[in-house]
C-alpha cells in the first residue's frame, strides 16, 4: 500500500506581502520620529540696532537665560554656580570662544550680572548679547 | 547666523583705578529710567549726550551700573546707544545687592 502525504508543504516563505510589511514599518517610523525641534529655552530676545554678526559658528557657545532665571547650556539646565565650570572647560577646549548670551528681554539684570561674574571666573570674556534687529526709529 | 551686541568683559581681578574726571556714570534704575552724571535723560538721547561728552574728553570711560531689578531689554538698549556713539570704553559696574 502506498502512502502519500496529502499535505504538501512547500519550503518557501511567501514573499509577496513583504513590500507591504516594509512600507508599514517605514510609515510607522516616519510618523513616530520627531525631528529635534527644541534647542535651548524659549526666550524673547531683546531688540537693538547696532548689531554685529558673530564671526564663526564653531567658536560660539550659547547660553540661554529665561526670564524666570533658568540657565541652559547645550540643552542642559544648569544652576548658576556651575556655569563657571562648564564654561571653563569650553574655554580651555577653544581659546577663541565667544559666548552668545541669549537672555530673555524680561530677565532681570541680577541674573545678567551674576552671569558676567561667572563668565569672568571662567575667563570667557568675549560675549555677545544676542538680539534682534529693531526697526529704525 | 547669530547676531547681537558684542562686549569684552574685564578679566577677573583686574580692577583698575580710573581718575574720576575720566568716568561718566550711567545708572539704570528698576523702572528703566536712566541717569547720566546725575542728569536724567531718555534712552534715545544717550547717543547724542555721550558723543558730546566724548568730544570734550577722549579718555572718557562710561561706567554702566544697573539696578538688579532692571530689565535686560533696557540694558541692551543703553548698550546699543553707547555702541552707536562709538563708545568703546565701556565698563560694566557690578550691581549692588
Amino acid at each position: 500500500m502506498k502512502f502519500s502525504s496529502k499535505t504538501k508543504v512547500s519550503g518557501e516563505i511567501p514573499t509577496s506581502s513583504m513590500p507591504d510589511i516594509i512600507f508599514m514599518l517605514l510609515i510607522f517610523f516616519m510618523v513616530t520620529t520627531v525631528l529635534r525641534e527644541y534647542e535651548g529655552l524659549n526666550v524673547f530676545l531683546p531688540q537693538a540696532r547696532k548689531i554685529e554678526r558673530l564671526e564663526s559658528k564653531r567658536h560660539t557657545a550659547h547660553i540661554f537665560i529665561s526670564k524666570d532665571g533658568m540657565i541652559s547650556i547645550d540643552d542642559k539646565i544648569i544652576p548658576m554656580d556651575n556655569v563657571k565650570h562648564v564654561m571653563y572647560d569650553k574655554r580651555v577646549a577653544d581659546p577663541q570662544l565667544t559666548v552668545s548670551l541669549k537672555a530673555d528681554r524680561e530677565a532681570s539684570m541680577e541674573l545678567i550680572s551674576d552671569m558676567h561674574n561667572e563668565l569672568r571666573e571662567a575667563d570667557a570674556l568675549k560675549i555677545n548679547y544676542s538680539s534682534k534687529v529693531a526697526a529704525p526709529s | 547666523m547669530d547676531k547681537g551686541l558684542g562686549l569684552v568683559l574685564p578679566p577677573k581681578g583686574e580692577e583698575k583705578e580710573i581718575p574720576k574726571k575720566n568716568i561718566s556714570n550711567l545708572l539704570i534704575n528698576a523702572r528703566g529710567d536712566v541717569l547720566l552724571d546725575k542728569e536724567p535723560l531718555q534712552i534715545k538721547d544717550i547717543r547724542q549726550v555721550v558723543l558730546e561728552k566724548m568730544a570734550a574728553n577722549d579718555k572718557l570711560i562710561i561706567s554702566v551700573k544697573t539696578h538688579p531689578k532692571a530689565k535686560y531689554q533696557t540694558y541692551v538698549e543703553v548698550l546699543d546707544q553707547l555702541k552707536m556713539a562709538n563708545a568703546t570704553r565701556i565698563s560694566i559696574a557690578e550691581t549692588d545687592k
